[in-house]
């Protein structure tokens, strides 16, 4: 039994990370119906400059603080630059500059920082808290972090002008235009959201998994997983969805395939989920009008 | 003093298909205009033409001021409201966050609730629907709810598309009075594209009748009742 909520409890811990990445694909899927394949990528690049600056002696939520806004800036720049000139183009060529920025930012990574696994500090007490022996206060506090981050953005989105401003366009751009909304910047806004979210979650897992370049590839598939189970075009649903492939991954790894199988789950939930509920479990089923 | 809206040999394309061929007319300040016209004239497109929607060519002044050029939501922010073809409703928001949108573009936030009020004001009916998600009003209230969108913005010129599309007759002439009640209260000149075209004559101050991508007939109001071609096309006596 004790093994069991262990398992579950640190599963939890995992999901957070997922449901963060998740949220962060959601973001950008709302605005844009694009998954950005390169988004874990970018949270580990960011992670690297959160490194950079612990290592050059910065306190801890210093750092923090600047990689989530240097991170915003980045996801900005790249929809300006990057994906707001292809647009309007076709699905392939999206997909392509996905693919290519993947692979921009992990070489870059490997070719900056090398290849070699580091480890990555975390802010909360080595000591696991109130006592308990089935979870660290690293992962409590990451939880705390992801729970914190998902309230401020349901803040942000629910009770500003500019996170109603930002719905409004992600549902329908063309109305948004004719009350006055700038469409291309909520959505480089988006990408800087998304971008700022995802570094977080590139934070809280680094110092569970170490920092190297390819840090983030089995989390984004995890992650895609738990957003597909959520409802891609669901915030909540994907938060969801992400604390609950990271239990059933934890569960089935310990009892029912082993570790070694792991990352198979998430590819037969992908598959399952697009198969049998493409909407998701608490995505909208959309009819089309015909 | 310079027109209201001015547009001077307006073409616009949707790809390589060219639906207006050079429309040109004037609307004074505060006045209130129609655009007639059979299916298909480009009544709609002459809308989304003025303020930027689709790809143009010619000239487009509002109070003097060439927006031709101009991005959709740069148009919108100088004071242009346009009820689009379909509403435009935000379905997944609800008549309230609809509203608030509407006077985004607005400098004074402070302003809004008391807008929203005056909104509820004109249709009562929006304020009992205030927390209801958009998409699950009736038509009737969809459109009440496009319109006072627009009013939000306080706008000099709106745009109206059809705004008595799948309306009851009693629905429609309240709306219509409304309208009235709007442009001789707050100044705003109105563009209307109507298919009830006796409700529109009796309405506007000038008509303008679209043929094929051009205007064919422009013209006071009150003499285009007794036009015979007006009247045998649109009126039906
Ligand atoms: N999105 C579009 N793409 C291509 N062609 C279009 C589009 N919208 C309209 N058209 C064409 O442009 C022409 C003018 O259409 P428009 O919608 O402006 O007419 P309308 O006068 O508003 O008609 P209705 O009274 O039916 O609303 C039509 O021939 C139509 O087929
Ligand atoms: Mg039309």
């Amino acid at each position: 039994m004790d093994a069991f909520i262990a398992q579950v409890l640190s599963g939890l811990v995992t999901g957070g990370i997922y449901a963060s990445v998740a949220l962060a694909l959601v973001m950008i899927y709302q605005a844009t119906h694009l998954v950005n394949f390169a988004q874990g990528e970018l949270a580990m690049f960011c992670t690297y400059l959160a490194w950079t600056m612990l290592d050059a002696g910065f306190p801890y939520w210093a750092a923090f603080a600047a990689t989530i806004a240097l991170a915003f800036v980045c996801g900005v720049v790249i929809e300006r630059v990057v994906i707001r000139p292809i647009g309007e183009s076709s699905v392939l060529a999206v997909v392509v500059v996905f693919i290519g920025l993947l692979v921009i930012f992990n070489s870059l990574a490997g070719w900056i920082f090398t290849y070699t696994v580091k480890p990555f500090p975390s802010p909360f007490p080595a000591e696991p808290l109130f006592g308990n022996h089935y979870v660290s206060s690293h992962g409590i506090g990451a939880i705390g972090v992801t729970l914190v981050v998902l309230a401020l953005l349901y803040a942000f989105f629910r009770f500003t002008s500019l996170g109603l401003a930002m719905r409004a366009a992600a549902q329908n751009p063309v109305s948004a235009r004719l009350v006055g909304i700038r469409v291309g910047w909520t959505r480089a806004l988006g990408w800087g959201l998304a971008a700022a979210v995802g570094s977080i979650a590139g934070m809280m897992v680094a110092p569970t998994v170490y920092l190297d370049p390819n840090m983030m590839a089995g989390i984004l598939l995890y992650a895609f997983a738990a957003a597909l189970v959520g409802g891609i075009d669901n915030p909540w649903g994907a938060v969801a969805g992400g604390f609950l492939v990271g239990v059933l991954e934890n569960l089935l790894g310990a009892y029912v395939i082993g570790t070694e199988l792991k990352l198979t789950v998430a590819l037969v939930l992908i598959v399952g989920v697009l198969v049998i509920r493409p909407s998701g479990l608490f995505g909208r089923v959309t009819v089309k009008r015909v | 003093m310079s027109a209201l809206l001015e547009a001077g040999q307006l073409e616009a394309w949707y790809g390589a298909t060219q639906v207006l061929h050079g429309v040109s007319f004037s609307m004074a300040p505060g006045s209130i205009a129609t655009l007639l016209g059979a299916n298909g004239a480009g009544k709609t497109t002459t809308l989304r033409a003025l303020c930027g929607m689709v790809r143009t060519r010619g000239a487009v002044r509002l109070d003097g001021q060439s927006i031709a050029a101009m991005a959709t939501e740069d148009i919108v922010r100088l004071g242009v409201a346009h009820v689009p073809d379909g509403r435009g409703t935000f379905l997944d928001l609800t008549t309230e966050e609809n509203l608030r949108l509407g006077g985004y573009a607005r400098g004074n936030r402070r302003e809004l609730a008391g807008d929203i009020e005056r909104m509820y004001g004109y249709f009562p009916r929006l304020k009992e629907r205030r927390a209801q998600q958009a998409g699950t009003l009736s038509g009737g209230e969809q459109q009440m709810l496009a319109i006072a969108r627009a009013l939000m913005l306080r706008p000099r010129l709106l745009l109206l598309d059809e705004p008595s599309f799948g309306l009851a007759p009693l629905l429609v002439a309240a709306i219509f009075d409304i309208l009235r009640t709007i442009n001789a209260r707050e100044k705003v000149g109105i563009l209307l594209v109507e298919q009830n075209a006796a409700l529109a004559l009796e309405l506007a101050d000038q008509v303008f009748l679209l043929e094929t991508g051009r205007i064919v007939i422009a013209g006071a109001a009150a003499t285009m009742r007794d036009n015979d071609a007006v009247r045998r096309s649109y009126l039906g006596y």
